[in-house]
């Protein structure tokens, strides 16, 4: 049996059970008097029903989904010829994958020799054995969870109490997704960057100045040692991210000033929608202007002025970042400037000062740490941004603060590294990890800040 | 007193001298607010002029008239699908120009044409076996670089800006113009066919399949249990350590950068769950684990909304917490929610850096039918196309970034309303 098939078939068994339980319940209701007598509206215990065949089997089906491909791969290749287990981790993986293909009835690579197929034959007497124990069993818990709750189904059934408690169960679960994916990104990404700093001690990644990730696949190769200092990785998104901030903070603080404190209720309801435009557009859409539209014209103007400017400068990435973040800082500042009391800007007026200096001297002082929260989310944004910098900046790793040369960033080394098929066990690929890993913790202490900071200010004013 | 008089007036005096620059401040401040508005508009205008400049023509592609003699003796000892479909085209185009000779001219001349123009030959013949024996007129995709030069891409002085195509090559089209046997039609292909290397015959259909799966399942996923997790912190959550933590952990996540999602699906899901690469359905919980932030506050933020008076009314009349929640609450903000989740799906549906950490970015040629056929997603493909170096894909690229904007647009135009609609003030 298909794993789907199974899994509408443990689907429809539990609306069966659905309407087990609430017969029973009926029938029990009506020989005791009523309805009025049982303790919980009769659906409920058809729920009950439902859920007691559901979950359970469930459960084992998710679990046995999770772990069967790694157990037959496992029993397969104990079977294995010696000669073939004796391979390196590397090579035995493709003669799994070459097992695996033939089981499929894919095209394999190379020749099939008997043992293969024999493995084949294996593997798929293994797995139609797997999927037969599971149907057996999930259907088996599915019957048995509908058949104790109807048995208890009498008087004394607080079957209303029972389902709620499974579904704040379920509610609790759901909201705790959040954690468990935070726990899953940190040991992912230690875990490969563990493996990458026993290759690559820790102290020449952060403070190398030379970036050539490139190892050599034979021994003999020429160039074959890679380096892995990431400093010009840095610098180049510190130099990108600058660039970005540099055109997002004025134009997005200034807009947000202007559309809060001096624009009119119809140009705010026309002008801020629009403004938000530009943070609903993917930023595959900025990477592609950037490198189609913008670069090329910062190099021509460049090369009017005498200048030396690289297909993919800074400048340009950096320009077209800081673009696709004013919303964000226009929005943020927005928000905190309105939440000023109205009273601090009264006593300015009532003490002579004009509109600008009331805002530059105390609506943008009394706002200033929500200014700077959101400014740091900004920035935090920026250091992440992706397809901007993949396809708008180089993959050179320049040590230099001159917005006219190529420089790469973090993400897009991260990007270069691991598109593509890659061994797993290269410095290379685990590279990527530890930028990764890098790039998470320097967001993470920046939007733990912004968000404080946010927050107590927020809180000031309530 | 009188003292007081006069270092008053002084003070005005002193006041009013400073009026005039004060309030050549003042303009300049505002100035420079309507400055920084006209600018994020420009940009904005500039992005959308560009793109729907160049993408423009994409929907309409050139195509070439042909004579083709499908000969009996072409069909003779082969099966219908198996004839020779190209050189029928080559051999038509051969008899229409027969003062081409040499082999490197004949090159020349067969790529005029699209090299999978045999590929509609094939399929009507198919169609219609009655046809062999017969003299058709077949209109055939022209090659890209032709289709560039008639829509006049290549205009312009210096033998660069001619694109690919020979002296030779540009006589023969003038001729074909002279004889009404080229002409721009309505881009079908750009609708139909999945990604190719040949610009003329590639089209994002594929990646509209991939784009439409992989948002079915984040959306299945997301929205339930983002509810759920947004109904937990705000209607039965206690206030503690645990509640806090779960909290904070949702508001950074809401702020990691999605290539970091990327990594935890390739480490997480392919190679520890071994799921199949590039498929939409770890695209999908990639995508999901993204946008739960962005629907549970959301969510939290139409819970709150509902006033107080509901859930007293619903207790006070016997309900239980549950049965308040999800009968009086919950129906109450779900016009909210749904809008979260709209914006959010928007979002997933734009988003590339992480599906390319999860091999979304594979070259696959076939439209995905199934959730775990590999694919790829339509801003995956701009990304893919915008590096090709053919002139011809970036028109499909800003053809094809019209069309995710064009998405886009209506998804949030679909959030607004809603939010207009069921918007309620209590």
């Amino acid at each position: 049996m298909r794993p789907t098939t199974l899994f509408f078939i443990i689907l429809a068994l539990s609306g069966a059970a659905y309407q087990l339980g609430q017969r029973r319940a009926w029938n029990v209701g009506k020989s005791l008097g009523g309805l009025k007598n049982l303790h919980s509206r009769p659906a409920y215990y058809g729920l009950l029903a439902a859920l007691w065949c559901a979950i359970p089997a469930l459960i084992v089906f998710a679990a046995w989904q999770a772990f069967e491909t790694r157990i037959i791969t496992g029993l397969v290749v104990a079977a294995l010829p010696e000669s073939v287990q004796s391979l390196p981790e590397s090579r035995l993986g493709l003669v799994v994958n070459d097992i695996r293909n033939l089981v499929a009835g894919n095209i394999v690579s190379g020749q099939i020799d008997p043992a293969m197929r024999q493995a084949a034959d294996r593997y798929r007497s293994l797995q139609a054995a797997s999927h037969a124990a599971l149907a057996v069993i999930v259907l088996c818990l599915g019957c048995a969870g509908a058949y104790a709750v109807r048995r208890n189904i009498t008087l004394t059934l607080k079957a209303r109490n029972h389902v709620e408690r499974v579904i704040t169960w379920g509610l609790v679960l759901c909201s705790t997704l959040a954690i468990f994916t935070t726990i899953g990104i940190v040991l992912s990404v230690l875990y490969e960057s563990i493996r990458f700093f026993k290759a690559v001690p820790a102290t020449e990644f952060l403070f190398g100045l030379k970036w050539s990730p490139q190892m050599a696949i034979r021994a003999d190769q020429v160039g074959s040692s890679g380096a892995f200092g990431a400093v010009p990785v840095f610098a180049g998104t510190a130099l990108i991210s600058t660039i970005a901030m540099l055109v997002a903070v004025p134009i997005g603080l200034m807009s947000a000033i202007y559309l809060s404190e001096y624009a009119g209720r119809r140009f705010r309801a026309v002008a801020k929608p629009l403004i938000e435009i530009l943070a609903g557009i993917p930023t595959v859409v900025y990477g592609y202007f950037a490198a189609l539209t913008v670069a090329p014209v910062i190099r021509r103007t460049g090369s009017l002025a005498g200048l030396d400017v690289s297909s993919e400068s800074a400048l340009a990435a950096g320009l077209v970042m800081g673009v696709m973040i004013i919303p964000f800082v226009s929005s943020l500042s927005d928000d905190v400037i309105n939440a000023v009391p109205q009273a601090l800007r009264d006593g300015a007026y009532g003490l002579g000062a004009t509109k600008s200096e009331t805002i530059r001297q105390v609506v943008i002082p009394a706002a200033l740490p929500g200014i700077v929260g959101g400014v740091l989310l900004a920035v935090s944004r920026a250091i992440g941004e992706t397809m901007i910098v993949v396809m708008a900046a180089g993959l050179a790793a320049n040590l230099t603060v001159n917005p006219l040369q190529a420089v790469t960033t973090v993400t897009v080394q991260i990007v270069t590294l691991l598109i593509g098929d890659q061994e797993f066990d290269s410095p290379k690929t685990l590279a990527a990890f530890a930028l990764g890993l890098l790039l998470f913790v320097v967001t993470l202490i920046l939007n733990l800040i912004a968000l404080h900071v946010v927050r107590t200010y927020r809180e000031q004013y309530e | 007193m009188n003292k007081h008089t006069s270092s008053q007036a002084g003070a005005m005096a002193v006041v009013r001298r400073g009026m005039a620059k004060r309030y050549r401040a003042e303009r300049r401040f505002k100035a420079m607010g309507i400055l920084a508005i006209g600018a994020s508009l420009l940009f904005l205008a500039l992005l959308f002029a560009s793109i729907v400049g160049n993408g423009y023509s994409a929907f309409q592609q050139t195509y070439i008239q042909l004579e083709v003699f499908l000969d009996p003796e072409a069909f003779a000892d082969t099966s219908l699908a198996a004839a020779d479909y190209p050189g029928m085209i080559k051999q038509a185009l051969r008899r229409m120009f027969p003062d081409v000779s040499g082999r490197g001219d004949l090159r020349q001349l067969y790529a005029v044409v699209s090299s999978g123009a045999g590929f509609d030959l094939h399929q009507r013949v198919l169609q219609g076996p009655q046809l062999v024996g017969q003299t058709l007129q077949v209109w055939v995709p022209a090659d890209d670089d032709v289709d560039m030069l008639v829509k006049g891409h290549f205009r312009g002085d210096g033998a660069q800006s001619e694109g690919r195509l020979s002296e030779l090559q540009r006589g023969w089209i003038d001729r074909l113009k002279t004889e009404n046997r080229i002409e721009k039609r309505f881009n079908r292909t750009f609708f139909t066919a999945g990604d190719s290397r040949e610009p003329e015959l590639a089209g994002i259909r594929g990646a509209v399949a991939g784009s439409f799966f992989t948002l079915v399942v984040t959306l299945v996923l997301s929205f339930p249990i983002g509810v759920a997790a947004a109904l937990y912190l705000e209607e039965f959550a206690p206030q503690n350590r645990w509640t806090d933590l779960i909290e904070v952990n949702i508001n950074n996540l809401a702020a990691v950068p999605s290539i970091v999602f990327g990594l935890l699906g390739l480490a997480v899901f392919l190679n520890f769950f071994g799921l199949p690469r590039s498929a939409p359905l770890v695209g999908g919980l990639v995508l999901t684990l993204m946008t739960l932030p962005t629907i549970i506050i959301a969510s939290r933020a139409a819970l709150t909304s509902v006033p107080p008076s509901i859930r007293e009314a619903a207790l006070g009349i016997g309900a239980s917490k549950m049965q308040m929640v999800l009968h009086h609450v919950l129906p109450l903000a779900l016009p909210g929610m749904l809008t979260g989740t709209i914006i959010g799906m928007a979002r997933a549906l734009g988003e590339t850096a992480p599906l390319l950490m999860i091999g979304m970015v594979a070259f696959i040629v076939d439209v995905p039918g199934r959730l775990t056929d590999p694919s790829t997603v339509l801003p995956v493909q701009i990304y893919l196309w915008a590096d090709s170096p053919e002139r011809a894909f970036v028109e499909r690229t800003s053809a094809a970034i019209m069309i995710l904007l064009a998405f886009l647009i209506v998804m949030n135009a679909a959030a607004v309303y809603l939010r207009k609609k069921f918007e309620k003030r209590w």
